[in-house]
């Protein structure tokens, strides 16, 4: 009996320290912040209410819920632009590159630049296509310009360059996955039968790589929405983001609940999305044994 | 007939190869521009090149701000790692051994922020440290970090864990291992490996992090809020040359955790 | 002798559903070698996992030595098992393994050393101590999990379906091999599988469980001639099966009308009366081929048409169609070849003689209908 009693009290030791932390750090945070999204800015802070007023102000306020609708525009355009560059990579690294060794290199390769500072690699964007930055330098010194020019930079277009920069690794993980499943019998299977490669692949492969492309799109939306140091770095006036509003609501702008109430909407918006494309792609999943 | 669709294919491999090695090039260029400049003789970042030089280096490693902010983050990356390691792999062997009403929403918790922008696990703890009427430091900041970080310790250790035959660990209690011997003969140095990959993962993440630090540090910056701070000021060859070593430093630690990651894959 | 593991009233449920073991009890003397013999589901590994204490009972008890363990963790228990899966230490050298039990106990490293080198020698696998397990094959893995549980001297050796991963060669090489083993150390061994043929080669008795009971305990000669149950006549070995009504009864010597005639058996069960629907097994060896106008004797008599003869070797396997029902099988010896040239050609007419001690008759309740 008396083993069974300290073995029980060393599950619960073991149980209880995450379940604490949990309880501490994620869901009363979690809580707390819904709850502030119902009280009131009175500066110069807030007091306790339960009103909708800022679920309100941000449906109805142009300024909020227009920087909701550009956050979104951007984040699919980050989505796309990821695909494009990012699946004729994967495919050549499965179906092209022959040695396992040399696949499993390039692969690292591509995956590295994830971990290696975020915001430096934001920043060499603002470098290179600055006014004064190496694209316009070389444009210039090239003779193609004839002056530097503005148009680079602190607009949406170098914010999906950056944003898509820092998240293609996020969408040839998922990609690779997917792709590396695919039995390369049934590739040649459809050659075989005399399928020509752009309809095989059209049929055949980007059919069986679909759970790899909703799984990479959504990560790739998911981390535009909750960015705001690309805005930040290379946005310019008309680049705010959801993100960046929430940020100010914290700092400068001083309204938390407001700033709240937008955390929550961010929180629902992710949650749906990853939620719409689980479905998605349990939905899509050919079972291919 | 086959002749065409033989010369399709091979225009095909050649697109695709030439759109892949764009796909690189795109990916390294930065990363070389980043370096490339931090060796240029010239205080802007413009074309063509001047000279080469380590005065932005020389400069780097005087500058006090940054080098306390470097300090910073070690501290800051050091202790969070500890942490979750300890309670990331805690909730893993509870997630793999122990059944308890709740235990879905528990694991949805604990997995949450690996899913969600770490704006939102910034602002909420913000939230409670407010509300608790704690001051924000670097230790606000360790505790967000470990809670942001916490998830990808629980998915590499429970992965492990999941695949690690039990019947060891009745073999070794079989053979007279009281419970503490079993855990730290048998059941840890299998799980090792994950431990060790996840937490140097774990380590770079939070060295580099900046949405839960911007909204939970105080006084003190860590190194990426010290650049990013600086940055508003403008941009400066200083930054590549600190870059460049934290691109090198974050590069030897990725290569060594994703080997023992995949180490422990395989076992 | 006196009983080292007893087992009293044990009942094992899942979750309050499932019952593997249902008020089992079972009694080994010191040094025998039981084996708990069933199909999987049966209970057999549940029972030998809470003799090692990884389960333990929902109801009764279990003691070892005369002393209640019950409630004792594996590691206060003075028994030893051999796993399924070997379960080696992946991350151990061979002598770390089999050393592992004496270094948790605090055994001094002079001491290990000369125990575990002993214990490698005992099995042969002295020159792989420093490898690692992934490094040895399926037998030499068997052999270091049985040096790492023998090097602990348990008063009882449990082993678990030990041979099942192995291929038929290398199987009935270990068998022996773990026999003599168990003869050399007078040691108790429990010893669990759901192959039958393991079973009567290995054990001084067997246990032959079904849905968490005890179905019958015997030698395994007991087991094959005398079988309580037609669960076990047909568990064990090969049996015919003939369906009939009891025409009369002389205390246990029972005459069935079968086939058109009548076959007298013994029975093994009780509440057998006439009129009765009964099942009667035969074993295939145990039936005579008469020769030509050769008498039957007491022996009952019935006859059939030769199908096939299937050569085995040694034996041949005659099937015969008794006219309804399945072929009718007898096992013949080959002595000669001789034998085999004079064997009734397939479509010939043979008459069988069948020794009523040989038959046993079950209450028919169903089971094995074909």
């Amino acid at each position: 009996m008396r083993e069974t009693t300290r073995r029980q009290l060393t599950a619960t030791a073991i149980v209880s320290a995450p379940l604490m932390w949990t309880l501490v750090f994620l869901f009363i945070p979690y809580l707390v912040m819904f709850t502030y999204s119902f009280y009131l800015k009175k500066f110069p802070t807030f007091v306790p209410a339960f009103e909708f007023v800022n679920y309100l102000t941000i449906i109805s306020d142009p300024q909020y819920y227009q920087v909701l609708l550009r956050t979104a525009k951007i984040a699919l355009t980050v989505a796309v632009c990821s695909f494009l560059i990012a699946y004729p990579l994967t495919y050549f690294l499965v179906f092209k590159v022959k040695s396992a060794r040399l696949r499993s290199i390039l692969y690292m390769a591509v995956i590295v630049p994830l971990w290696v500072s975020y915001l430096l690699r934001a920043y060499t964007w603002k470098t290179i296509l600055g006014n004064e930055g190496i694209l316009n330098s070389f444009l210039v010194w090239s003779g193609i310009l004839s002056q530097p020019t503005d148009i680079f930079l602190y607009n949406q277009f170098s914010m999906v360059v950056t944003l898509t920069y820092i998240f293609v690794p996020f969408m040839v993980m998922p990609l690779y996955a997917s792709l590396e499943k695919i039995p390369r019998s049934m590739i040649e299977a459809s050659k075989d039968l005399g399928v020509g490669p752009l309809r095989t692949f059209w049929h055949v492969t980007l059919p069986l790589s679909m759970p790899g492309v909703i799984a990479g799109a959504t990560f790739t939306i998911c981390l535009t929405f909750g960015d705001f140091v690309a805005p930040f770095l290379v946005g310019g006036p008309n680049g705010a983001m959801i993100a960046t509003i929430i940020q100010s609501q914290f700092g400068a702008a001083l309204n938390w609940p407001l700033g709240a109430a937008l955390s929550i909407i961010m929180l629902i918006i992710v949650l749906t999305i990853i939620s719409v494309s689980d479905r998605l792609e349990r939905a899509g999943r050919i079972d291919l044994n | 007939m086959a002749s065409t669709v033989h010369a399709q294919e091979k225009i095909g491999d050649n697109l695709i190869g030439l759109a892949a090695a764009g796909a690189m090039l795109f990916l390294y260029v930065p990363v070389v521009v980043l370096i490339a400049f931090s060796f240029n003789d010239n205080r802007s970042l413009t074309l063509p090149f001047k000279g080469f030089t380590l005065d932005w280096y020389v400069k780097a490693f005087n500058n006090q701000d940054m080098m306390e902010a470097i300090g910073n983050s070690f501290y800051v990356a050091t202790t969070a790692t500890v942490v979750t390691l300890i309670i990331g792999t805690a909730a893993a062997f509870t997630l793999d051994r122990i059944s308890f009403p709740g235990k879905t929403l528990f694991r949805r918790l604990i997995l949450l922020p690996i899913a969600l922008p770490g704006i939102i696990t910034g602002i909420s703890m913000l939230n409670l440290f407010r509300l608790i009427g704690f001051n924000l430091s670097l230790e606000t900041v360790i505790l967000g970090h470990a809670t942001a970080l916490v998830s990808i310790v629980v998915t590499q250790v429970y992965a492990r864990l999941q695949r690690f035959n039990r019947r060891l660990e009745e073999a070794s209690s079989d053979l007279g291992a009281r419970p503490w011997q079993t855990f730290f003969l048998v059941t840890l140095p299998n799980i090792r490996s994950a431990m060790i990959g996840s937490a140097l993962l774990s380590f770079t993440l939070s060295f580099d992090e900046i949405p839960v630090t911007f909204f939970l540090t105080g006084r003190d910056n860590t190194l990426p809020m010290y650049i990013y701070s600086t940055l508003r000021r403008g941009i400066t060859p200083e930054i590549n040359a600190i870059g460049t070593i934290i691109i090198l430093a974050s590069l030897v630690l990725i290569v060594l955790s994703v080997y023992l990651l995949q180490k422990s894959n395989q076992e | 002798m006196s009983a080292i593991v007893e087992i009293q009233n044990v009942t094992k449920t899942y979750g309050g559903k499932v019952t593997a073991v249902d008020d089992l009890s079972l009694a080994v003397e010191e040094g025998e070698f039981v084996t708990l013999l069933g199909p999987s589901g049966c209970g057999k590994t549940t029972t030998l996992r809470m003799i090692a204490g990884f389960e333990i009972p929902t109801r009764g008890r279990i003691m070892l030595a005369g002393e209640d363990v019950t409630d004792l963790p594996p590691y206060h228990r003075q028994v030893n098992t051999v796993f399924q899966d070997y379960a080696l230490f992946p991350h151990m050298t061979i002598q770390e393994n089999v050393g592992y039990g004496l270094r948790v106990a605090g055994v001094p490293k002079s001491e290990v050393g000369p125990k575990v080198k002993d214990a490698l020698v005992r099995v042969g696998l002295l020159d792989k101590a420093a490898d690692r397990p992934a490094m040895l094959s399926g037998g030499q893995k068997q052999r270091v999990a049985l040096a790492r549980a023998l090097v602990r001297q348990p008063k009882v050796l449990l082993l678990d379906e030990p041979l099942s991963a192995l291929d038929a060669k290398l199987r009935e090489a270990m068998q022996v091999e773990i026999k003599h083993l168990h003869e050399q150390l007078g040691l108790t061994f429990v010893f669990v599988t759901h192959d039958q043929r393991e079973a009567l080669v290995m054990s001084d008795r067997v246990v032959v469980m079904d849905q968490g009971k005890i179905v019958q305990s015997g030698t395994p000669s007991e087991l094959y001639d005398q079988p309580a149950s037609a669960y076990v006549a047909d568990f064990i070995g090969n049996s015919n099966k003939l369906r009939g009504r009891v025409v009369d009864i002389q205390g246990r010597q029972v005459r069935v009308k079968v086939l058109g005639t009548e076959v007298s058996g013994l029975a093994r069960q009780n509440g057998i009366s006439v009129g009765d629907l009964v099942l009667m097994t035969v074993r295939p060896e145990k039936v005579q081929l008469l020769v030509e106008e050769e008498e039957a004797g007491s022996a009952s008599l019935l006859s059939g048409t030769v199908l096939d003869n299937l050569f085995h070797g040694s034996t041949c396997r005659m099937e015969i169609d008794m006219g309804e029902g399945e072929p009718f099988v007898v096992d013949l010896q080959l002595r000669t070849a001789l034998d085999q040239a004079n064997l009734a050609a397939p479509g010939s007419r043979v008459r069988l003689a069948i020794d009523p001690a040989t038959v046993s008759v079950f209450p028919d309740d169903g089971a094995f209908a074909s």
